[in-house]
């Protein structure tokens, strides 16, 4: 028997487990997937929540309700692993599972505390982030009742999961202060750290004013160095200073921490592996997916389930003693919320920046790429169907993992 | 792409003067670009950023981030404001001759 040993069953790590076990013989493989939650969260779903469009319970659904027969799930924070030795090592109980091959999907999380001031006295009070289910809940009340004032929206630094929610979760704000009827009385500022809201060429063509329409301030380069919570304002390393009524701070992304307790991961605790087949420069029996690789893509969802099929051919040809094909691409395939009812699509990958034109079909659609419409709206409301009922249990989609130019024009 | 004479040597750059192939690159590049910038010594403290830039930027394909700068380099961030003053991440990345610091979309 053959051990392939998963960690972490959120998106990247559940397919996995559910091709794998398609994929391989049952009478040489023995598949093993070890997480320390029982609640898997939809975690697109967390920006509708503080705008009351989603509840708690549209987006959790138990792990083990995902995980196929013929896989062992083991509920255990992890302690090291020890890939010198082909072994993980589990908290529970002191247990430790040997393997032939690993894959590791412990994604990247949030951490508050690494900006001084952020997770203080107004954590939850006037201070808030939207990435976790606590923080979605906890604005979701506070916006119920909110009167107005100033809001900001700050990134602490990238890489962050879904780099295009916070731009989303400004133009969903616009709308839901605009129906609350304070739209008048909401200033809604944006600080991000990079040079604009927009910053490759094409779709800065197509999408560049689109914040500013909707009266949003962007604030570029602006580096947080830390919050000051009883003076309610946010000090960048060059003295700049905002104050806010209301900040909502998707805080610096880091990947787990048992990635640097082991030595894996770089400076953030995300894992370096090729970008093209996800296997380890220095363990060849040890393979990354999902938001705990240090990859130039976006941490994102679409990019797993991407990666997850590229990496499944690749692992049986791998196992059989073939090379592996360098088939991942970085594709990425967001839709993006702009409010009113309206959405865009973006579809990109490691080389070829957001283009124009009509996704899937070439020419057809039914999505248009960075244009708004109200069909890209509603293939984002559909998506959270697809995620727990075809995507998450490894089924096929009707979208190639490989992105294609047909159907885009690229001005 | 438009070509631009920087230290009586043609480079390749975008419409914001951010060089597009980094191989492009050489010292005395970076001198003229840092003077353009408003930095007008390369003392061995900015070196010590660029060259870690460079290192970290041709292996992954695009600046490193100011966080990963301070780390890798071992640079407090305050003193990286102080070396490359009004955004330094956008700054470093140009001078490094590595192209603009960018998200997705």
């Amino acid at each position: 028997m053959k051990n392939l040993l998963i960690l972490g069953a959120g998106t990247a790590g559940t397919i996995v487990a559910n091709k794998m076990r398609r994929l391989l013989d049952n009478d040489e493989w023995r598949i093993t997937i070890v997480d320390q939650h029982e609640t898997h969260y939809y975690q697109p779903g967390f920006l509708f929540i503080p705008f009351g469009m989603y509840s708690k319970n549209d987006v959790i659904k138990p792990k083990r309700d995902f995980i196929p027969q013929g896989v062992e799930l083991i509920m255990s924070p992890i302690e090291a692993i020890e890939p010198e030795n082909n072994r993980v090592r589990l908290a529970k109980d002191g247990r430790i599972l040997n393997y032939d091959f690993l894959v590791i999907a412990t994604g990247a999380h949030t951490h508050p505390e690494e900006t001084p001031g952020i997770k203080e006295n107004g954590w939850h009070k006037d201070v808030f982030d939207f990435y976790t289910i606590e923080g979605a809940v906890a604005l979701a009340k506070h916006l119920r009742t909110w009167q107005g004032g100033r809001m900001v929206l700050n990134v602490v630094e990238n890489p962050i999961k879904c780099p295009v929610a916070p731009l989303e979760f400004l133009m969903l704000a616009d709308w839901f202060f605009y129906e609350q009827g304070i739209r008048d009385r909401v200033e809604i500022t944006y600080a991000t750290p990079l040079p604009g809201a927009f910053t490759k060429p094409i779709a800065s063509k197509h999408l560049g004013d689109i914040l500013e329409e909707k009266g949003v301030k962007v604030v570029p380069e602006f580096y947080i160095e830390r919050v000051d919570p009883d003076a309610k304002k946010i000090v960048s390393y060059e003295e700049q200073e905002l104050e806010y009524d209301l900040l909502v701070t998707v805080p610096l992304n880091m990947g787990a921490d048992v990635i640097g307790n082991s030595g894996l991961g770089d400076d953030l605790n995300f894992i370096p592996v090729d970008k093209h087949t996800f296997l380890s420069p220095k363990y060849d029996n040890m393979f990354v997916l999902g938001d705990a690789a240090n990859l130039p893509t976006s941490k994102a969802g679409s990019v797993a389930h991407f990666a997850v099929d590229c990496f499944s051919e690749n692992f049986l040809r791998y196992i059989d003693g073939l090379d592996m094909l360098p088939t991942f691409d970085g594709h990425a395939n967001c839709f993006i919320e702009s409010g009113f009812g309206k959405g865009l699509l973006i579809d990109f990958n490691y080389d070829v920046e957001p283009l124009p034109g009509k996704y899937p079909l070439p020419g057809i659609g039914p999505f248009s790429l960075l244009q708004e419409s109200e069909m890209n709206h509603w293939g984002k409301m559909l998506f959270r169907w697809l995620y727990w009922n075809t995507l998450i249990k490894g089924e096929e989609m009707p979208l190639p993992a490989r992105m294609t130019m047909a159907g885009k024009w690229d001005k | 792409m438009t070509t631009k004479e920087i230290a009586d040597k043609t480079v390749q750059v975008n419409e914001e003067g951010f060089m597009t192939d980094p191989n492009e690159w050489t010292q005395d590049i970076a001198a003229a670009i840092a003077s353009e910038e408003g930095v007008s010594e390369l003392t061995p403290e900015h070196w010590k950023v660029i060259d870690y830039s460079r290192e970290v930027g041709l292996e992954s394909g695009s600046a490193p981030t100011l966080r990963n700068i301070t780390k890798g380099a071992g640079v407090p961030t305050k003193e990286l404001f102080g070396l490359f003053p009004k955004g330094p991440a956008k700054k470093v990345a140009k001078i490094s001759g590595l192209g603009k610091p960018e998200g997705c979309v």
